[in-house]
């Protein structure tokens, strides 16, 4: 299988400070990705130069072996919660009906097609229920589903997530990776950036652990071992005890 | 002799009715996006820095006009610079570049002839409009309100989710500028009526005031260009009436429509509120 994703050599710096150093990797699809590795290990910054959001030093990123700019419009980013205005006039329902602005182009409204579609995305996140409500009267799980929502709307096949769990309870994080599943069943591939190591290898097909180096990419019981995991977080023996990894 | 029968008599009224009835609705449109992306701040300053602009097409002779968009867009342009190179923020960016331009703006008038000209520009003289500058505002008007409704997926999405925005494709900088060039156009179509100083109420108040009524985004720019234009003709009435500064009266009424709206706003206003959590206290006890 062709991969979905393949990055080589990558370069990223702030000011002449080194973020993310000699990244390679390459994803098959349907698989669910988890970004795993210490504060500051430049995990944002992978994703912000996948999306080609901030510039690369070095180094060559292909998505379906083409560039970004030519398949921008199949991948969908869904935002940290931090980054969203909560108060935003705008309710569940137009919220999704942004997924299809990227395929309507300019000068062209969103008619009653659209938000039918919008409508059923939402019902694939058991969210249809709550298409007129406010989005800042949502609960975070619920928020989050609303965004999958629209990543569904743009009907792309690859997902970014930037840190999806914060703020959100136990209960809708399993929802949340329940659709997650579903998703890369139905064959898209979905890239989460998580900052929680537990249950990370529960969560997810492949782990790929950073800390400014790619530290190691694989299937995750394969990368989630005390001793790799050491190596990102160096010195941190304890807290791994605490979250419960073993071997 | 009453307002109405004035301004069917006197057609100096009749043009001051129409530019100020167009000023409340572009403001209101326009100020619902600087409201909503935070950029308040940046009403204010674009408002003051056309000022230079202004004073260097009078002394050049050419319309006002293009000094003061000139003006506008380059200390729009200048603060973005100052903020993204260097560790000074937003908000301290805008404080300084404004106040520069400002200033340039100040000594620069006090090189053309009447002073009564400053006063005018910093106040407003609603009732002094010429019919060219009624045509300016009708032009600037009509393309304010086209790019916005043909751009509205744009802007919304940007002031929404502007990575999300920049992801799929969007040149979302330039939006930033576009905007800016918005707001420094409905800035010189306000400069008769309100004037340089109280630009950024019209901006910020109506806009603000739908703002608490509204969860629609469409709904608060069509309920934001109302109170703005509600608030200029009332504003208008009273300035007329009781022979007073029109900038002044038009941003007082649009206060007052504000302040309505955070009292009793169904949603949002305090008084429900209070009554609200009353209740449910008396209901628990």
């Amino acid at each position: 299988m062709k991969p979905v994703l393949h990055v080589s050599n990558l370069f990223v710096s702030y000011h002449g400070n080194d973020a993310i150093r000699d990244v390679n990797f390459s994803v098959k699809p349907g698989k669910l990705v988890g970004i795993i590795g210490p504060n500051g290990a430049g995990k944002s910054t992978l994703l912000k130069a996948l999306l080609n959001l901030i510039p690369r030093d070095k180094g060559e990123v292909l998505f379906h072996g083409k560039s970004f700019a030519d398949i921008r419009k199949s991948v969908a980013y869904l935002p940290q919660r931090s980054q969203i205005d909560w108060d935003f006039p705008i309710n569940v329902l137009d919220t999704v009906i942004i997924g299809t602005y990227p395929g309507l182009g300019f000068f062209k409204k969103p008619r009653k097609k659209e938000k039918e579609w919008a409508l059923q995305c939402l019902k694939e996140v058991g969210m249809d229920g709550f298409s007129k409500r406010q989005i800042g009267e949502l609960s975070g799980g619920q928020q989050q589903r609303v965004f999958l929502a629209r990543a569904l709307a743009q009907k792309a096949d690859i997902f970014f997530l930037d840190e999806p769990f914060v703020g959100v309870d136990v209960l809708s994080e399993e929802t949340i990776i329940r659709i997650l599943k579903k998703l890369t069943s139905m064959g898209k591939t979905i890239f989460v950036v998580h900052h929680d190591l537990s249950k990370a290898n529960e969560y997810f097909d492949q782990l790929l652990l950073l800390n400014k180096e790619l530290i190691q990419f694989g299937d995750a019981n394969i990368v989630f071992q005390k001793d790799i995991l050491a190596r990102a977080y160096s010195g941190q023996f304890s807290f791994l005890e605490e979250m419960g990894v073993n071997a | 002799m009453s307002f109405i029968d004035a301004v069917i008599q006197y057609e100096f009224l009749q043009k001051a009715l129409l530019t100020s009835t167009m000023v409340g609705i572009i403001c209101g449109v326009i100020g619902c996006f600087i409201i909503l992306r935070g950029m308040a701040l940046m009403g204010d300053a674009i408002s003051h820095a056309v000022l230079p602009g202004v004073a260097i097409a009078y002394m050049l002779g050419v319309n006002f006009f293009i000094g003061a968009v000139i003006s506008g867009v380059v200390t729009a342009m200048g603060i973005g610079f100052v903020s993204q190179n260097s560790r000074i923020k937003n908000d301290i960016s805008i404080g300084i570049m404004f106040t520069a331009a400002f200033a340039l703006g100040i000594i620069l008038i006090t090189f053309m002839k009447s002073s009564t000209d400053l006063y005018h520009i910093l106040f407003g003289n609603v009732l002094a409009v010429r019919p060219s500058d009624m045509w300016i505002t009708l032009g600037i008007g009509i393309f304010v309100l086209l790019s916005v409704y043909l751009f509205y997926k744009e802007l919304l999405v940007s002031s929404f989710d502007s990575t999300m925005a920049q992801a799929y494709g969007l040149p979302t900088k330039w939006i930033h500028y576009f905007l800016m060039t918005l707001l420094t156009m409905v800035t010189v179509a306000s400069l008769q009526t309100v004037g340089i100083i109280l630009v950024v109420a019209m901006l910020i108040t109506p806009a603000a005031t739908a703002y608490l009524l509204t969860d629609r985004l469409w709904i608060m720019i069509y309920l934001s260009a109302v109170f703005g234009v509600i608030a200029s003709i009332v504003g208008l009435y009273f300035s007329f009436t009781y022979n007073l500064a029109s900038g002044a009266t038009i941003v007082l009424v649009s206060t007052v429509l504000f302040l309505l709206a955070f009292f009793f706003s169904p949603k949002q206003g305090i008084l429900w509120r209070a009554i609200k959590s009353r209740n449910k206290k008396m209901s628990l006890s």
